[in-house]
């Protein structure tokens, strides 16, 4: 999380002081930025860490997890890791689809893994598109932007997400404004949305790389702008040679995070015995169907620290794995890729080509708003991309650090994560949060008031479901613009 | 494991780069001043007393040496001015003192302390 | 052709030559593209089995480093349109041993930073009962710029002290060391005395100052390594003044 990024409706703290504020109130305590989690955890002699082993499957046996395999990819020498428990910390995977804030590893590595060892993915159809993604590159331009005061404006000059039942517009001098859970504050979901609606009718800027509205922030002027979102300023300027202190800024929706993924319980608890997951590959579910700013930092810290403690408990329960079943795993997953990947004949199928199929098929059926005919057209896609992907072969044979045996692994992974989507995404007929259908455009509480959870098979995954727990807030009608 | 590939640094990695270069010079000068700090120490030493070398002082050769050294011994002072804001830093509350200000201030008290040797030499 | 451009670009795979050759790729040339987009193209259309690591492509994970006509840079910030039409060079960061094509053995770096033990040393004990640290805006302007180092190790490829020594600790780690003794949470000037002051730590630095000119996130390590030489001397100093007291 960069500095100075903002829960939506100035509820996180930060240490930049206000612009122009008083002496008494710049020298006024404030929350710091959190010390370098890596350089912090370097101080833990307990802590081994394997840099760049890359997981290739979780090792099961006596219906437990009991450790992973690994190849080391400098060498792409296969290692097996015996554990009483394992935690997956793997991230989310935007790479799915095609444009995206996420980085190259996103790709839902860790979610696959769970998946092919019959845990469940839960809410996968659940996929946030953050409404200020950077024209052409896609690079996150934070939610800091609108929570200083940042405005989006169609190609008429036009606050148009005043048309969409998300508030009334003060005026950027307003005293009051931001307001809080009004126009440019309101969720990601109802911003993206609103988006696609004003593109529809021809009211975003057009641009072969994709379509894009403006993000402005003149009126915060530089000194508000150097201080608070420095990086904003410093992405604008370098990726799309505009600076925001004097031009507004191109952007777009873009795939962000995804609410979906590992089906836990509240202590980070797979179905599996010894598996634990957390953060975004995980889904307790702490964020719905629509996750706000800043929630996945809270994520990361509370259950990073709850799974942290329930896999010591159920390591100190169980015996440790025993070699044989250790070197037994590592022998097979060899075996699996040599004769495989390793070892079939081109076949014209490639890496990019699979993967750049996959993405474009997840866009156009599985994107902001879904219909059933879309839907049934990526999940037959992606049965293809399954088919395809058995006949993949490497072109780089070397055992030494080889990026493509590693592209490939996580394309399949990949592909998993798309299928889960994709098929929840068609079972949920109603919209709910960031699923939204075009053919069924209202909550249905009655029929699906439930975490989805896609269940891997032999063909096509089975979607289950599974009640949501109420506690203390009901759900009720989703009302913004309350000025 | 396979075989890394190492890159030894070249001799000449200093002629690389104009960077690189002016910091060999940099370095350099501390030669070009302890070269003239023994030459003075040698007049002192003879006090005028050796004709020749008086003679050697007074000679073409030697105002060229002179001015060679201190041209080196300027770009050295300057460098070394240039380095004072990195280890000074100076702040007023979260903001940072102005670093071509404290080495203008260390370049202005350089100017003013030469000057004062200076003074009290020649006069 | 002023349409397209020229990558020449260091391949070494040592499984199946004992020796590093350049191989040239030619791609369209865009005038949005990063080098990086090339090197992804080319892995993507022409080449699969070229080797680099990227993640985010926005510099801010520090993966992409490599050296572009002779200049450690990070590939997804660098512009082709900088050197279009002219032929762009790409070789792994220098004074790193090669394990293939761009990718470096950065071992030595990721032993050299725990040495310096980066991370807060707390003066006592601190139970989270006691709440959360505050510190003022001024407080975090002290080690802010020092804690924007992404570990890139630009500043290694480009410091020729390392270049010629590798036992030389080098600007990123010690401009960490100095991050966390400017941080007002942290107690550990002294705990950190050992590695910093060692012969291959601060005295080994000769203030080349390319370090600084090549860091992507103005972090400035060869003023964080001259303020460790300043506030290293000074400790020294005191201890002979005052042996039990006195640090800077």
């Amino acid at each position: 999380m960069e500095p100075g990024t903002r829960r939506q409706g100035r509820g996180s703290a930060f240490w930049w002081d206000e612009a122009g504020e008083d002496l008494v109130r710049r020298r006024q305590n404030r929350l710091p930025p959190p010390p370098h989690p890596f350089q912090t955890s370097l101080q833990f002699d307990g802590v081994t860490r394997y840099d760049e082993w890359f997981v290739t499957s979780l090792i099961v046996a006596d219906g437990r997890c009991q450790g992973v395999t690994a190849i080391e990819i400098r060498t792409g020498e296969m290692h097996s890791i015996g554990a009483g428990s394992v935690i997956l910390c793997t991230g989310g995977g935007g790479r799915v689809y095609p444009f995206t804030t996420n980085g190259n590893i996103k790709t839902g590595d860790g979610m696959a893994l769970a998946y092919r060892a019959g845990v469940p993915l839960k809410d996968m159809e659940f996929v946030q598109y953050h409404p200020t993604g950077l024209r052409g590159t896609g690079i996150l331009i934070t939610e800091a932007a609108r929570g200083e005061g940042g405005i989006l404006v169609n190609n008429e000059g036009r606050r148009y997400l005043q048309d969409y039942d998300l508030g009334l517009p003060l005026d950027i001098k307003d005293p009051n404004h931001p307001h809080k859970r009004t126009m440019e504050l309101d969720p990601r979901d109802r911003l993206s949305q609103a988006f696609i609606k004003e593109r529809a009718a021809g009211r975003t800027f057009q641009d072969p790389d994709g379509d894009y509205v403006h993000l402005d922030i003149r009126h915060l002027g530089e000194r508000t702008i150097d201080r608070k979102i420095p990086m904003v300023r410093e992405l604008a300027v370098r990726y799309v040679g505009i600076d925001p202190v004097n031009q507004p800024i191109p952007v777009r929706t873009v795939v962000h995070y995804m609410m979906g993924g590992i089906d836990t319980d509240i202590n980070c608890a797979t179905s599996l015995p010894g598996l634990f997951a957390a953060g975004e590959c995980a889904c307790v579910s702490v964020n719905g169907a629509n996750r706000l700013g800043s929630n996945s930092l809270t994520e990361i810290l509370v259950f990073g620290a709850r799974a942290g403690v329930a896999a010591v408990d159920h390591a100190g329960q169980v015996p440790p794995p025993s070699r044989q079943l250790l070197e037994a795993a590592r022998r097979a997953e060899q075996a699996r890729l040599e004769d495989t990947l390793f070892q079939r004949n081109g076949s014209g199928e490639t890496v990019a080509g699979i993967r750049a199929d996959l993405q474009r098929s997840l866009e156009e059926g599985a994107g902001i708003f879904r219909d059933q005919q879309a839907l049934e057209r990526t999940c037959a896609i992606i049965a293809e991309l399954k088919r395809r992907y058995q006949s993949l072969a490497l072109a780089d044979r070397s055992q030494t650090f080889n990026t493509e045996l590693i592209a490939a692994l996580e394309l399949g992974a990949m592909i998993d994560v798309g299928e889960a989507i994709a098929h929840s995404a068609l079972a949920r007929t109603e919209s709910r949060g960031s699923h939204q259908r075009t053919d069924h455009p209202h909550r249905d509480n009655d029929r699906f008031l439930k975490h989805s959870l896609a269940y891997r098979g032999e063909g096509d995954p089975r979607i289950g479901y599974r009640d949501v727990t109420i506690t203390r807030w009901p759900p009720s009608e989703r009302v913004y613009g309350n000025v | 494991m396979s075989q890394e590939l190492t890159r030894p640094l070249p001799r000449t990695w200093w002629l690389k780069k104009a960077s690189y270069f002016l910091f060999m010079i940099r370095e350099l000068t501390s030669l070009a001043v302890f070269a003239y700090a023994l030459l003075l120490i040698l007049a002192l030493w003879t006090a005028g007393a050796d004709a020749s070398f008086s003679t050697f002082l007074n000679s073409p050769v030697s105002v060229w040496l002179h001015v060679v050294v201190l041209a080196l011994a300027l770009f050295h002072t300057g460098t070394w001015i240039a380095l004072t804001p990195k280890v000074m830093v100076l702040w007023r509350d979260d903001e940072r003192v102005e670093p071509d200000l404290i080495a203008g201030v260390t370049a202005i008290l350089f100017l003013m302390v030469t000057g004062g040797v200076l003074w009290l030499t020649l006069a | 052709m002023s349409d397209q451009t020229v990558l020449e670009v260091h391949r070494y795979l040592p499984d199946e030559d004992a020796e590093p050759r350049f191989q040239s790729y030619e791609v369209t040339y865009k005038e949005k593209w990063v080098v990086l987009d090339a090197m992804n193209h080319i892995k993507a259309e022409i080449d699969p089995t070229l080797s680099f690591r990227w993640s985010c492509r926005m510099g801010i994970c520090g993966s992409c480093g490599m050296m572009v006509n002779g200049e450690p840079k990070l590939t997804c910030e660098t512009f082709i349109r900088d050197y279009h039409p002219d032929t762009i060079k790409v070789e792994p960061l220098t004074h790193f041993p090669v394990v293939r094509d761009l990718v470096i053995n950065m071992e030595d770096f990721m032993e050299k930073l725990p040495s310096v033990s980066p991370w807060l040393i707390p003066a006592e004990d601190e139970p989270l009962e006691d709440g959360e640290h505050q510190q003022t805006p001024a407080q975090v302007a002290q080690y802010q710029r020092f804690s924007m180092c992404i570990n890139c190790m630009l500043c290694y490829s480009a410091c020729p002290v390392y270049g010629l020594d590798s036992k030389f600790t080098g600007p990123a780690a010690l401009a960490l060391a100095q991050r966390y003794n400017l941080d007002s949470r942290d107690d550990g000037h002294g705990h950190r005395a050992d590695a910093v002051t060692a012969h291959e730590g601060i005295w080994e630095s000769t203030y080349v100052g390319e370090c600084t000119q090549v860091c992507p996130k103005g972090v400035d390590p060869a003023g964080a390594i001259q303020m460790l030489k300043l506030s290293y001397a000074l400790d020294w100093a005191k201890s002979l003044v005052m042996p039990r007291g006195g640090r800077t």
